[in-house]
């Protein structure tokens, strides 16, 4: 340190902020607590840990949005390489191809998912991926107004309220009878002065729209169709661009990404080619370099917020690249066998639990139709329900009430695959149990 | 040394993972879902678990990252994250939990997230946070949705936010999410904001000020008090870009020097990797008058429990779904744990400290585009190297040879052919002056042998890619070029 002093000229670290007015210095140490070793700093963030209840300790029937996979070992492994986590975003291509090629087997892997053409390299999260997404259809419509329905996830609407101020109370509300978008009513609720019309597939409530109608009444006005869609579903439904969805975006955290209350997550979002310049964010292109080899570069760098600064297509820097990453190796390590079994043990598991509740008196499913690995049951007195179930260790699914204050005890109830059958009718028995 | 595509590598048949039978008699999806929503093709990779790891650690060794050496990234802070901090996010207690567990069932998460509130306090001088916003410019989105939200509470006209034309781009693309028109105000001949341009443009729309300090040329904005007094004149209200933050802790708060509103980029002052380019954090901190307008939900401590509030009545609403990237922030809480007070300062001490050894180092061979001590980076000019042929794209270039990530480039566009170092404070003398050796080698070659310097890299997985090429036949997909579905 000395040395160093003595090259910048100084007798004392202080003077290097000595340009700090002294009205604002601070002149006091920090209050806080001072810094422990590393086998202290675990054991308190053990202590913290440990006032939470896991997953690996309960049996947990709670999706909406965030789902409990098995996320195959191989996947954290690879993740932890410091090449992939403590790399910065790729803008010296010639060392980041490892984090380049990634992302463009990402792209391309949304695209075979979705069914849409071009997939940028990540957002944060499903609701703000929504709210570019609606975004972009605004700025290509250069209309003003989006419709969503009521049956897409309600913190995805509120998120897109939040940060698109403009759209102001120009969303629509669409009725979802039976949980699904009533198709008659949505041709007399947009016109010529809509962007979008989003829909959720499969929707908040579990239930599979009729993508092919609605993607048509919406055409007929000129609107866009964005699409939310479970990338997770996709490996068992028909993608959304076989409908005519212009956008197709959401949540791709059932990819191999932990619960982790919340994040970070992975938002995604693709379209079609003729909304390339319009999308946010970065995007990898496939290249060749001066020694003819294949390579790839982030590109279209035009859309940019560090090129175009205010007039850029969004102010997003700091994607979900590593998030992204653990998608493309669970995609990767599942394969088309894999990712298709565990879409189709989610859809199994939830048909047989919903079949071995309909047994339970008591509980009423007011949606009826299909689904996939989602459902809705009306539980009376659900509140005290769920809460006497979380105290012998099930949490039995979402109440709806919070943000839809007609669907009083209506119980979002989600399966994946790693639900076993003696969970399942553990959970059947203790409902029965506390019914009584 | 290029890699095949996971694509390239499918083998009809093969699987990397396999699942437990059901456990009971399956049904027909085709009973359950119309045939239409059934989907018929999956063009997905099959590859052995053995041959994925191996192509994923294949790919791992084309990257350059700060495990791997020096990463003067300019702005970005690439310090060294301790392992404990990825070893804690991994705790089944933080990785296991779903955000809509009841509250009594996550007393650990909710106190870490109010804990780490409160320290972002005292360390920046604001008086409440938001942990929601998922990296930095989604922090300033929010910022300045607030900024937007106290002015129409109070049905104020404003249309306008300034921005000195040294600030990051984020700072202008968030403000005109918000529906603001960016004007940008000019910087003085010492880099920072020119006192008479802001005054000419402070008018009675200007809704506020974006600012980061030290600036971008890596100085303390010493005027800022008066600057920041110059916008509140008018009821604007005062943004502190945190990108530099990792420049003044235990030193100076910006909530001391007038800043209203203010985001902290977690990933790069707090040490969670950055991932390739996520995910990051960019908490928000406001002061008192402001707090009201913060995103929710809100963590409320009654003292006893902790408590999600899930709406208040003058709240922005929610940046995002759930209450923020917390696996990030256990592991910022967990740097902050480590170091505690001094630590964080001494942070800050050494941080400065390196940027002005190196400088010092290297102003003999550059323009310096300040001369004064920087704080925690340093900007210089390659212009004279430009004289000699030879573009500081070339030099960044070359650097990869000698193994180390450039340093920021063309960036702050104030300065021509800015080169932007930022070394941080987790490098050792020892590094900083291999880094300045290689760099004084590079100056050596442009006089002996610049054609070595401009074709440059040479070591590399591949050399100089085509972006030309790549923007305008974009192949940003494998399955939509002919002949792959």
């Amino acid at each position: 340190m000395k040395e160093m002093m003595a090259t910048i000229g100084i007798s004392a670290v202080g003077e290097l902020f000595a340009d700090v007015p002294e009205n604002v210095r601070l002149g006091r140490p920090l209050d806080l607590p001072k810094g422990v070793s590393e086998p202290e700093t675990i054991q308190r963030l053990k202590d913290l840990a440990e006032r939470n209840i896991s997953s690996q300790e309960v049996i947990s029937f709670l999706g909406g949005g965030c789902y409990d996979h098995y996320i195959p070992a191989a996947l954290d492994h690879l993740i932890l390489r410091g090449d992939f986590s403590t790399a910065y975003t790729p803008y010296q291509a010639e060392i980041s191809q490892g984090t380049l090629q990634a992302i463009y087997e990402f792209q391309s892997m949304m695209c075979c998912l979705t069914g849409m053409d071009q997939s940028n390299a990540s957002m944060y999260e499903g609701g703000s991926a929504l709210a570019e997404a609606i975004s972009m259809a605004l700025s290509q419509t250069g209309r003003q107004a989006a419709f969503m329905a009521e049956s897409v996830h309600p913190e995805y609407r509120r998120v897109t309220e939040s940060l698109i101020p403009k759209l102001g109370g120009k969303f629509g509300n669409l009725p979802s009878e039976d949980g699904l978008v009533d198709t008659s009513k949505l041709a007399e609720q947009i016109d010529e002065r809509t962007a979008a019309v989003v829909v959720q597939y499969p929707n908040f409530f579990g239930r599979i729209e009729e993508l092919d109608e609605i993607s048509a009444i919406a055409k007929r006005v000129g609107a866009l169709l964005i699409v939310v869609a479970n990338p997770l579903a996709l490996g068992m439904l028909t993608p959304p661009g076989d409908f005519g969805a212009d956008i197709v975006c959401g949540e791709a955290q059932p990819l191999g990404i932990p619960m982790s209350y919340g994040g970070p997550f992975l938002g995604y979002l693709t379209a079609r080619t003729a909304l390339l310049r319009k999308m946010p964010g970065r995007i990898t292109g496939c290249t060749v370099d001066n020694r003819q080899q294949r390579g790839f570069v982030l590109t279209l760098q035009a859309r940019e917020q560090h090129i175009r600064r205010e007039k850029a297509t969004s102010n997003i820097c700091s994607n979900q690249a590593l998030m992204a990453l653990c998608a493309t190796i669970y995609l990767s390590l599942l394969g088309e066998h894999g990712l298709q079994t565990v879409a189709r043990q989610c859809f199994q598991k939830a048909h047989y639990l919903r079949r071995e509740m309909e047994k339970v008196s008591g509980l009423v499913f007011p949606f009826s139709g299909s689904f996939f690995h989602e459902f809705v049951v009306r539980i009376p007195n659900s509140k005290k329900i769920l809460s006497k179930l979380a105290k012998q260790g099930t949490f039995g699914g979402i109440a709806l009430e919070r943000w839809f204050p007609r669907l009083t005890d209506h119980v979002l109830v989600a399966v994946t695959e790693k639900r076993t059958v003696e969970e399942m009718n553990l959970y059947c028995q203790q409902l029965k149990g506390v019914l009584e | 040394m290029t890699e095949p595509l996971i694509f390239e590598m499918s083998q009809p048949g093969t699987t990397g993972f396999t699942y437990p039978g059901l456990g009971f008699p399956e049904i027909d999806p085709a009973d359950h879902i119309p045939a239409k929503f059934l989907r018929k093709t999956l063009p997905l990779p099959s590859v052995a678990e053995v041959d994925v790891v191996r192509h994923f650690t294949r790919l791992s060794r084309l990257n350059y990252s700060v495990d791997v050496g020096f990463y003067p990234l300019g702005s970005c802070t690439m310090k060294y994250n301790p392992k404990v901090n990825e070893d804690m996010a991994r705790l089944p207690g933080f990785a296991c939990i779903h955000p809509y567990q009841p509250d009594d069932s996550v007393q650990g998460a909710l106190a870490l997230i109010k804990g780490l509130e409160s320290t972002l306090c005292e360390i920046t001088g604001m008086d409440a946070f938001t942990l929601q916003p998922a990296a930095g410019a989604h922090g300033e989105q929010t910022g300045i949705l607030i900024v937007k939200a106290y002015h129409d509470k109070k049905k104020n006209k404003k249309t306008k936010i300034l921005i000195p034309d040294s600030g990051h781009g984020t700072n202008p693309a968030s403000s005109a999410r918000c529906g603001y028109e960016v004007v940008s105000v000019k910087s003085n001949s010492l880099g920072g904001v020119d006192l008479e341009d802001l005054r000419s443009k402070i008018t009675a729309d200007v809704a506020g000020l974006m600012l980061t300090n030290p600036n971008t040329l890596g100085l303390f904005e010493t005027d800022v008090t008066t600057i920041a007094a110059m916008i509140h004149e008018v009821d604007g209200l005062v943004y502190y870009d945190g990108a530099n933050l990792n420049a003044i802790m235990g030193w100076t708060r910006p909530g001391d020097m007038g800043f209203d509103v203010m985001h902290v980029n977690l990933h790069k002052t707090f040490s969670t990797p950055h991932g390739g380019g996520g995910p990051g954090a960019g908490p928000v901190g406001v002061k008192k008058h402001l707090e009201c307008f913060l995103p929710t939900p809100r963590v409320k401590f009654d003292g006893k429990k902790y408590k999600l509030i899930q709406k208040s009545k003058e709240s922005i609403g929610s940046v995002r779904t759930f209450i923020g990237s917390f696996g990030v922030l256990v592991r910022a809480f967990t740097y902050i744990t480590q170091l505690g007070a001094e630590g964080l300062r001494d942070v800050s001490t050494h941080a400065v400290l390196n940027a002005n050894y190196m400088m010092a180092r290297l102003k003999k061979h550059f323009l310096v585009a300040q001369d004064r001590f920087c704080k925690h980076e340093f900007v210089l000019s390659g212009k004279p190297q430009v004289q000699k042929g030879v573009k500081t794209l070339d030099i960044a270039k070359r650097l990869l040879d000698y193994g180390y990530h450039a340093p920021t480039i063309y960036f702050p566009l104030i300065v021509d052919e800015a080169i932007m170092i930022e070394p941080t404070e987790t490098e050792s003398k020892n590094t900083l002056d291999a880094f300045v050796d290689a760099l004084e080698k590079i100056l050596q070659e442009i006089e002996t042998n610049p054609e070595l310097v401009k074709s440059a890299p040479h070591n590399t997985p591949v050399g100089r890619l085509d972006e030309t090429l790549a923007a305008r036949k974009p192949d940003i997909n494998y399955f939509h070029q002919p002949g792959r579905l």
